[in-house]
């Protein structure tokens, strides 16, 4: 493949727009087209507008851009079987957990560290422990103090619903435009198995009494945010036997009232995490059930299959934390914002991006063209960018996409161990690896060793570095063509 | 005439603090404590103690 390279690290490690525009250009404006709109076309250009910087509520941002979480809002309303706020731990990556909190001030100074650091950064997100809502002054204080601060930054928050019509209207005055409700059911029975008891009115209500009104204050949040122009994800653990069934029911009432995006997550169920779920073993989903269930969802309230169950502290791209770089000891008393990184780094997404869709629509073409009725299932080695541009033995997680003739869609990622460590591989950590990667058909990556890929061919996986660097949509076509098709790569070159 | 945390077991959300109509508890230090000087139970203003209906752990809030 003979497009121009550009690496991440090329656009986040300078301060200069020149150098940056330079580096852009050489990776190319080969194709046509370069800076169209980058709007997927089914979308609305005034929802798109809105998601476009959001990488937790665009599959397509979550290449460019990154979020943080402040967990400046501890206290929480109600108490669900898969929670344990009595316990967290460095180590672990789920929602909920976090290594310290945040007064509103630290927070303050916590996202302008990143800000001048991380110029991918976006969106700034409160989403637990805890819940936003109903620790709401919190809440405000942090949103408008850093809103004065860095004006342009996205904010969003978490809630479970219970408290969030009381605020609506301020979150709309603040110019929160995204709001995410965990809602499991629409059913109060099953909700009594999911969440033992709220607070509301100044009492503990429990069983299908305080599922009943949870629901009510869950739809009553949603129907005003929708009314307000609000963006709404829903986001909905799936527990196996409990509300798995039930979810088809949740995704048409949510679609109905408006919210535009739904999360299906597998419920995280550990005896070491100490929650209700996890000592009473009840299982979370297989990656297959989820998958079905997702694929049964096609067609209601839009699915979103890229999420990361990030930390509730969590910093960064999706799929990564840098959380451990910013902790409050590590930030000075007084730092100052600047904005010369993500003004930069935004330039240059502008013109990348409409590069990007022109090689995309390419791809797409190229997979029609081959008039084959075959599927490839391909997973990527990617930091970000849209491209593949990471090392086989570096990546922590892969993302996994199928390619037919229908077109390349996202479908998943998967988590694997850090196979080389200092420059050495590790054999067992390999063997996992290997294992993670079930299923998947070929490998792609910036690099990767003899050794690796003769072991994944013993296994029945491909792994190539031919397409390092190239955008993944234009590999993949590149690949399936040549799988499948009657000229091959004639049309991506 | 009173309520108390059981320090080890809070987990320090706080809601207790801005749930207490009588503004008794505050965090001092490493923990949050209830005054009882000020504590009232919440007799006259609610029909349950609002800091032990909210702690999300049981037995955290209980009678001093």
């Amino acid at each position: 493949m003979s497009l121009p390279t550009i690496s991440l690290d090329s656009l986040v490690s300078t301060k200069s727009y020149e150098q940056l525009l330079a580096t852009a250009k050489s990776g190319g404006c080969a194709s046509s087209s370069c800076g169209s709109s980058a709007k997927p076309d089914e979308m609305d250009s005034a929802v798109w507008e809105k998601i476009k910087d959001h990488p937790c509520y665009s599959e397509e941002a979550h290449h460019y851009f990154a979020r943080m979480h402040v967990a400046v809002a501890p206290a929480c309303n109600i108490q669900c079987n898969y929670c344990n706020r009595k316990y967290d731990c460095a180590n672990e990556s789920r929602p909920g957990v976090v290594s310290e909190k945040l007064t509103p001030d630290q927070a303050l100074r916590k996202v302008i560290a990143v800000a001048n650091e991380v110029p991918q950064l976006s969106v700034l997100g409160i989403a637990g422990p805890g819940d936003a809502c109903f620790d709401w002054k919190k809440t405000k204080a942090t949103f408008e103090r850093v809103a004065r601060e860095i004006p342009d930054i996205r904010l969003c928050l978490s809630t479970n619903g219970l408290a969030l019509p009381d605020h609506v209207d301020e979150l709309a005055d603040m110019n929160v435009d995204h709001v995410t409700i965990t809602i499991n059911m629409v059913d109060p029975a099953i909700g009594a198995k999911i969440h033992p008891w709220i607070f509301y009115n100044h009492r503990r209500h429990t069983g299908i009494d305080a599922a009943r009104i949870l629901h009510k204050r869950q739809m009553l949040g949603l129907e005003m945010l929708t009314a307000r122009g609000i963006l709404t994800k829903i986001n909905s653990v799936m527990i196996p036997s409990v509300n798995d069934e039930h979810l088809v029911e949740v995704n048409r009432w949510i679609k109905e009232r408006g919210a535009f995006l739904h999360n299906v997550m597998p419920l995280i169920s550990d005896p070491a995490h100490g929650t209700h779920f996890g000592l009473t073993g009840q299982r979370g989903p297989t990656a297959l059930e989820l998958k079905t269930l997702q694929d049964r969802l096609e067609g209601g309230a839009k699915l979103m299959r890229h999420c990361r169950q990030c930390r509730a502290d969590a910093v960064g791209l999706l799929g990564e934390d840098r959380g451990q770089e910013f902790t409050t000891d590590r930030i000075s008393d007084d730092i100052a914002y600047d904005a010369s990184k993500r003004e930069a780094y935004r330039e240059v997404v502008t013109r990348e991006r409409g590069d990007h869709v022109a090689a995309k629509s390419d791809a797409v073409g190229t997979l029609k063209a081959t008039g084959s009725g075959k599927s490839l299932v391909i997973a990527v080695a990617t930091r970000g960018g849209g491209r593949i541009n990471e090392h086989f033995g570096h990546s922590k997680e892969f993302q996994v996409y199928e390619a037919s003739q229908r077109g390349i869609s996202f479908i998943g990622h998967r988590n694997v161990e850090q196979y080389c460590l200092g420059g050495r591989g590790a054999d067992a950590a390999l063997d996992s690896v290997i294992t993670a990667l079930d299923g998947i058909d070929i490998v792609l990556c910036a690099k990767i060793g003899d050794c690796p890929k003769d072991r994944l061919a013993e296994a029945g996986i491909r792994a190539t570095d031919a397409y390092g660097y190239d955008y993944i949509e234009t590999a993949i076509s590149a690949l399936y063509a040549a799988e499948f098709g009657s000229e091959p790569l004639a049309a991506t070159a | 005439m009173a309520f108390k945390i059981i320090a080890s077991q809070c987990t320090q959300c706080g809601a207790c603090e801005f749930e207490c109509p009588s503004s008794a508890i505050k965090f001092k230090g490493e923990a949050y404590v209830i005054d009882p000087e000020q504590c009232t139970e919440c007799k006259d203003a609610f029909d349950t103690q609002q800091c032990a209906s909210v702690c999300p752990v049981p037995k955290t809030c209980v009678p001093a």
